[in-house]
């Protein structure tokens, strides 16, 4: 990953209007975030935002002081991508029309641990599932088969170890 | 007891000790309006929602507690939304409660619909809408507390209409609490408290800059002995205005685009600035990278959002200044550190000497700041200001000496046009033995003019002096200065005649065309019992000067040569 690639974490109440609260800010600040994903936790009531960025590192302190103001956010910390595990998901359809190239695209999904999901006589759609780099590095191979149509997930992320756990 | 939603709203808000609510009825507001009706709280009938929200700000600012302001949903609830930018960036408390279309309605386009909680998101603190009557007494508690702690600022309700009916059984004890909401002690970290004082004591040219972080702590007195212990002169942002009285020998004035030259000049050549308060707005600063290069920077601010955010600062202090302030003190007396005259000092007062003749507008007719000085003159320590937007703001902030917090009250950050007589209006309501002026200029009276029917029918004495210049001057200055006279639809011309206007209100018009003319009517404006608008003339050339041009540095000031 480069240098100056941020995941931002943050435990938010799960109320209506909670997300709009987070993008609005973001979008009146100006900052400019890769990713964000929504979902669940462990604990009903508290919903996951994960937000990745790129940019230094007073711009990602700033990001995290304005967000932490909103009232619907509980915790917020950004995470060290070294201390931390982060995974992103792409549904990749390319184009596997004979059969050596069919073989090929197999190969390249084994090697990358991806799987196959889906077939039809003209196509294959394939799921991958890691960290960001090897997304990207399996998707720049399936260009040159001719990518279709594709679909990520945008990055979840959980720190290492057995900080993290929500309290209260 | 079961009561309905409507008479659930006007419980709590009596809990939160409101006395007073600036509105205009609506069909989505009914409701709660016929409780109103019958409840102690006064109401002030406004006749523009961004006049309700300022007179509740103007309140707010003088008061020091939360002002509320209610509008009916859609294009009330719009009309809020000046004002409560205002308040948002001036960090004022404000409660708007809006009505809302039924519950079954929302979303569906219903008349008089607007999304009126995705519309202030970017301009509130917080916002709630209500799903249901029973979250009516958490939600107003709430709302009060977010409005009046840390950092403070408005906070909306919206209120469907069907909720107002509803029946709930109220119950006003504290049942909730937001998790992501910490009210700060406002107690400073001994760590930075330790490295700032070892700045300070290290510094020769010390110099405080004061924001309205100040006046919203309450924390004048403190200030002022920390001043005089460090012997270091203040210098006040436009929101900082009367957090010392500007009369003090270590008060300097106002910094800043318009500030006074030897504001600029001393924080130049200040090596520590001990900023109070303040977010180091771009008319505070002038261009970034020059701003304070030759000091070390102490920020102290209750909003850890704002460390950083334009300056970079060397010992950031989050805190309450108050607290902040008391704790400085303490530690510099218990290390038994004070400072007498120094150099500085002495430099400082020569600055001031050296450029005293400089604020005078040169030529013929009346002149802003004579008008202001004969004003001062004449008004009690403790009468409030208020202001327009432009010229007629940065004159009242240049030549109007204030002398007690909360007595200048002015839309600093959104600088919205028409503030000064709704806020004048609500500066009254919440101090009714104090003379209240409204300082404007034409241009920006007429944005809010209505709201003089407002004082009339009310009987809200405030005072408003029209400085008018037939333009739309600060635009027209910046034509002058820096597009070449091009004076691109700034001309108002000589319409309205505001005496006229005055007086089709009811109000009374005085047309001013000497000095002895203004300082008499001035006079018998103190007891006057019903609104007053002036009418001065002054030209549409006269200039506010000093000023530092945007984008450039504070040393690089035009000033009357």
């Amino acid at each position: 990953m480069v240098d100056n690639f941020h995941i931002i974490s943050a435990l938010v109440e799960d109320r209506p209007g909670v997300l709009f609260r987070v993008t609005s800010l973001i979008r009146r600040r100006n900052f400019n975030i890769d990713t964000i994903t929504v979902g669940s936790t462990e604990r009903e009531g508290i919903s996951r935002i994960t937000l990745t960025m790129r940019g230094d590192e007073n711009i990602v302190e700033q990001l995290v002081k304005q967000l932490s103001k909103i009232p619907d956010i509980i915790k917020i910390s950004e995470l060290k991508p070294s201390e931390s595990v982060y995974r992103e998901m792409a549904i990749i359809k390319v184009l596997a029309q004979d059969a050596e190239r069919r073989s090929d695209v197999l190969n390249y999904v084994s090697i990358f641990r991806g799987k196959i999901i889906d077939a039809s006589k003209d196509s294959l759609t394939i799921e991958i599932v890691g960290n960001p780099n090897k997304i990207n590095a399996f998707i720049e191979i399936m260009k040159s088969f001719g990518i279709i149509e594709m679909a990520k997930t945008g990055i979840v992320a959980l720190q290492r170890g057995l900080r993290g756990k929500i309290e209260g | 007891m079961k009561i309905s939603g409507a008479r659930a709203i006007v419980e709590a808000l009596k809990r939160e000790k409101v006395e007073v609510i600036f509105g205009i009825p609506g069909g989505a507001t009914i409701p709660f309006y016929d409780v109103l009706l019958e409840s102690d709280i006064r109401h002030v009938l406004a006749r523009h929602e961004q006049c309700a929200a300022h007179m509740a700000d103007g309140y707010a600012r003088v008061k020091g507690v939360p002002g509320v302001c209610t509008a009916t949903s859609g294009p009330g609830a719009t009309n809020l939304v000046t004002g409560l930018a205002a308040a948002y960036m001036d960090s004022s408390p404000v409660i708007a409660i809006t009505g809302q279309v039924p519950r079954s309605m929302v979303g569906k386009d219903a008349f008089q619909e607007a999304d009126i909680v995705g519309i202030v998101n970017p301009i509130t603190k917080y916002t709630f809408q209500l799903e249901s009557a029973s979250q009516i007494p958490d939600v107003i508690r709430l709302a009060f507390i977010i409005a009046s702690t840390n950092r403070r600022g408005p906070v909306l309700i919206d209120v469907p209409r069907d909720v107002q009916l509803e029946d709930v059984d109220f119950d006003y004890t504290e049942r909730i609490k937001i998790k992501g909401y910490v009210v700060r002690t406002g107690e400073p970290h001994p760590y930075s408290i330790k490295r700032a004082i070892g700045l300070i004591m290290g510094s020769e040219r010390p110099m405080i800059l004061a924001g309205g972080g100040v006046i919203a702590s309450n924390a004048s007195e403190e200030l002022i002995k920390f001043a005089e212990l460090i012997m270091s002169p203040i210098v006040t942002t436009l929101m900082g205005k009367g957090a010392v009285p500007e009369d003090h020998p270590l008060c300097l004035g106002m910094v800043g685009m318009h500030g006074r030259i030897e504001c600029n000049k001393a924080i130049e050549e200040a090596d520590l600035i001990i900023a109070i308060g303040t977010r180091f707005g771009d008319r505070t600063t002038g261009k970034l990278d020059e701003f304070g290069r030759n000091a070390k920077i102490i920020h102290i601010d209750i909003d850890p959002a704002e460390i950083g955010k334009n300056v970079k600062v060397d010992v950031p202090i989050v805190a309450d200044a108050k607290k902040a302030l008391i704790a400085l003190y303490s530690k510099l007396i218990e290390f038994g550190f004070s400072r007498k005259e120094s150099e500085w000092i002495n430099k400082i007062n020569r600055l001031k000497e050296s450029f005293a003749s400089n604020y005078e507008e040169k030529g013929d007719g009346l002149k802003p700041s004579k008008i202001l000085k004969i004003l001062r003159n004449i008004l009690p320590k403790n009468a409030i200001i208020t202001t327009g937007v432009g010229q007629n703001q940065m004159w009242a902030a240049l030549h109007f000496k204030v002398f007690e917090p909360r007595t200048f009250i002015t839309s600093g950050g959104l600088g919205a046009m028409g503030f000064g007589l709704p806020a004048a209006i609500g500066a009254k309501v919440a101090a009714p033995d104090r003379p209240v002026f409204n300082i404007d200029g034409d241009g920006s009276f007429l944005m809010t003019e209505q709201d003089l029917a407002t004082a009339v029918t009310e009987r809200i004495p405030i005072v408003s002096i029209i400085l008018k210049n037939r333009s739309l001057g600060m635009v027209r200055q910046w034509q002058c200065l820096f597009w070449n006279k091009r004076y691109a639809y700034v001309d108002l011309g000589n319409v309205p005649d505001f005496v006229k206007l005055a007086e089709a209100y009811g109000a009374e018009g005085i047309r001013i065309e000497s000095y002895e003319e203004f300082e008499r009517a001035a006079r018998r404006s103190l007891s006057a019992e019903m609104p007053i608008v002036m009418e001065v003339p002054i030209s549409p050339d006269e200039k506010v000067l000093p000023m530092v041009p945007p984008g450039k540095s504070l040393k690089e000031v035009i000033w009357y040569g």
